[in-house]
């Protein structure tokens, strides 16, 4: 799959949750698009990702 | 005191530096501004300057003396509610812009009826968790609203480093990605207003359809 532009080999039943962690980010200060389209929060540890997903992954920093 | 110009007069100073489409497009805008600190704050001012003249604001606090190295309020504001204090800081730019004010602190269950019809939303918090808490939730449930938000302003120098992109369909990110906590030197104001310049710009350059 393809995240932030990377190939990247899903691990098997990776969840977007699970992806989220594995790059270092905390689900909380994430925000998070599957092929294009918003993924709600409250289905991060529900979607298992494919080989074929495309995914972005912005997350943010503090200061405003 | 000098009598402030009329509506007309406004209007017409801005039609004639900008063109009818610019000047046009800029005075039909909604824009939301979530915060009212460094960037919100700061933000507000240049695009009532522009010409945007409806903008829909919301910050729960009040000025404090620690806002006075960034933000654009002064001392005897202090004390003041962030809405009420940046109404009048607008009002002295365009007294005839329309400003609705929510004097409350923002949620998921008050975000989409206060930002459900603007055309974009800045997000301007400070905290991550919240930051992401806002563009989640409008990006969820507000079909159409796009958000331009600001994420690392800290410090000094770098004024390069600061950049906006778009990162999805409908959310642009401004700023140098680096938390204001690993940044030597804290909020400051000409970074910050870098960011916050950028944001502003983005703004513009998206209700032209232009690139960021």
């Amino acid at each position: 799959m393809r995240v932030n532009g990377k190939d990247l080999e899903p691990a098997s039943r990776m969840t977007v949750e699970d992806l989220v962690l594995s790059v270092g980010h905390r689900p909380d200060r994430v925000a998070v698009e599957l092929n294009g389209k918003i993924v709600p929060r409250s289905e991060y540890a529900h979607i298992a990702l494919k080989e074929d997903d495309s995914v972005e992954i912005v997350g943010f920093v503090g200061g405003g | 005191m000098m009598n402030i110009p009329s509506e007309d007069e406004m209007d017409d100073a801005l039609r004639a530096r900008y063109s009818q489409e610019v000047h046009g497009t800029l005075i039909r805008a909604k824009i939301g501004i979530a915060g009212l600190g460094g960037l919100g704050s700061n933000i507000a001012a240049m695009l009532t300057r522009a010409g945007i003249s409806v903008l829909i604001i919301a910050d729960f606090d009040v000025v404090d003396i620690t806002n006075i190295n960034r933000q654009n309020y002064c001392l005897d504001q202090i004390g003041m509610k962030k809405v009420d204090a940046t109404e009048v800081q607008l009002k002295r730019i365009n007294p005839y812009s329309t400003i609705i004010k929510h004097d409350t602190k923002l949620t998921p269950s008050n975000i989409p009826d206060i930002f459900g019809g603007c055309d974009i939303v800045c997000e301007a918090f400070d905290k991550p968790s919240e930051k992401a808490m806002l563009i989640n939730t409008i990006l969820e449930e507000c079909p159409g609203v796009r958000v331009v938000s600001g994420s690392g302003m800290a410090g000094y120098g770098r004024s390069n480093e600061i950049r906006t992109e778009r990162l999805f369909a409908d959310l642009y990110i401004c700023g140098d990605g680096i938390d204001m906590e690993e940044a030597e030197g804290g909020l400051m104001s000409p970074r910050v207003n870098i960011c916050a310049g950028h944001m502003a710009n983005t703004v513009i350059s998206i209700l032209m359809n232009g690139d960021p």
